[in-house]
């Protein structure tokens, strides 16, 4: 159980342009085996054309409980968003 | 199903006023259709019990690899040859993203393989059946994928976030499988008599083990409550059979084949097929490890594992050489 390999987070661009998405996870004994793995795991069907690999311990995550205070605030500016703002038909599109 | 009887640790489902104000807010982010996910507050036993199911499922995935495996170099085309590699490696897709699934809750891939080494986990009963023809191939991707199928759409939207979403990938995936199955099957009922007389001997021997996969009768299954309470069971094992049975039995009739049951009887009154159960004390004598093949399957997985450590171990060796020499460089 010493010799575990260590856990990698994989992130895939589709075929679209997007950006790179966290698809899962896998087992490797390095990045360049990770990236092979997750080749066979995770792009049996074309799903990707670009593959990252990231350690997992080396992921910093928010915590749960903190949801609250770190997304809450934006709830309240609302006039961030494009339909705060009532623009009369005459001006035409905007 | 691919995970049957999973022990949630109690019988029955505790009343609202019998939680914990923790479990009681559990219980409402659940019933309000809000994922768990890994880092969230979560009672023991449903962390316990759904490493019990994820895990069962994981293994299930591989230790299915070996019965389909067996005809990999048999296949009878180049075709149906390279078909069945793909659906065996997406088996351990399959099983990968569900390894990965219970690793969240805290258990290591190690562990979950010895468990499944040890017997103290199980994978599914129907991989304890011997794939003995070719239209055994045809049976396992119509009948077993298709059983699988029943139970692993409404396990998408089951509570905890990473099993949902392993659920999500695996389901497009599965579709393939239990369609090359049926395709299968729909060349060996039109080639020679022989050949369809194979068909039917594999539907014969597929047919009750695949219905034993949805689990004992929900009378018997002490269990179902507290895991459809948590949202990790969607539907009770009674009536994913029925739904196996009420679709199945129209496929089968359009291959000119017949289920093996004299009691199987449209009934008009209810909108369902009436049929007879399977043998449950067979069940649970391949659950103990007594099917045919029981030991053969544990036993390959073991080899398998022991016989590839010194790999293993060398890669893990050789990436920590180089970090070295990097670090170094």
């Amino acid at each position: 159980m010493a010799n575990e390999w260590p856990l990698w987070e994989i992130f895939i661009r589709g075929q679209h342009g997007l950006n790179h998405r966290h698809v899962g996870s896998l087992h490797a004994p390095d990045a360049e085996m990770a990236i092979n793995n997750a080749r066979d795991v995770y792009t049996r069907r074309k799903e990707g054309v670009s593959i990252w690999v990231a350690r997992s311990t080396e992921i910093t995550a928010s915590t749960p409980s903190d949801k609250g205070p770190m997304f809450d605030p934006a709830e309240d500016k609302i006039y961030r968003h494009p339909t705060f703002y009532n623009i009369p038909d005459e001006v035409g599109n905007m | 199903m691919y995970a049957q009887n999973v022990d949630t640790g109690s019988k029955g489902v505790r009343g609202a006023d019998e939680l914990s104000p923790e479990e009681a807010a559990f219980q409402a982010r659940i019933d309000d259709n809000i994922k768990i996910e890994p880092k969230d507050w979560m009672p023991a036993a449903y962390r316990k019990t759904l490493i019990r199911q994820i895990g069962q499922h994981a293994h299930s995935e591989i230790v299915g690899q070996l019965p389909e495996g067996n005809w990999v170099t048999r296949a009878p085309t180049l075709e149906r040859k390279a078909i069945l590699l793909a659906k065996v490696q997406d088996e351990a897709g399959h099983g990968l993203y569900l390894y990965c699934a219970a690793e969240t809750l805290g258990i290591s891939r190690d562990e979950l393989m010895n468990k499944l080494h040890s017997g103290e986990m199980k994978y599914s009963s129907i991989f304890n059946y011997p794939t003995l023809t070719w239209a055994d191939m045809g049976a396992v991707g119509w009948l077993v994928d298709g059983a699988a199928i029943m139970n692993q759409v409404p396990l998408q939207r089951t509570s905890f976030g990473p099993y949902a979403r392993a659920m999500v990938r695996i389901c497009k995936e599965e579709s393939f499988h239990q369609r090359q199955g049926y395709s299968i099957m729909m060349s060996m009922v039109s080639g020679t008599p022989a050949q369809k007389e194979m068909a039917q001997d594999a539907l014969n021997r597929f047919w009750y083990p695949a219905l034993m996969m949805f689990g004992p009768s929900d009378k018997d299954s002490v269990h179902s409550d507290q895991s459809m309470a948590w949202k990790i069971k969607m539907n009770t094992n009674d009536e994913l059979r029925q739904r196996f049975v009420n679709e199945t039995v129209p496929q089968a009739h359009y291959l000119g084949l017949t289920i093996p049951d004299d009691d199987l009887v449209w009934n008009e009154e209810t909108g369902n097929y009436d049929f007879s159960q399977p043998d449950w004390d067979e069940f649970k004598a391949v659950l103990k490890g007594n099917g045919p093949c029981n030991r053969e399957r544990l036993g390959a997985r073991i080899k398998a594992w022991e016989g590839g450590e010194w790999f293993r171990d060398g890669l893990a060796a050789y990436a920590e050489k180089a970090a070295k020499r990097r670090a170094a460089a």
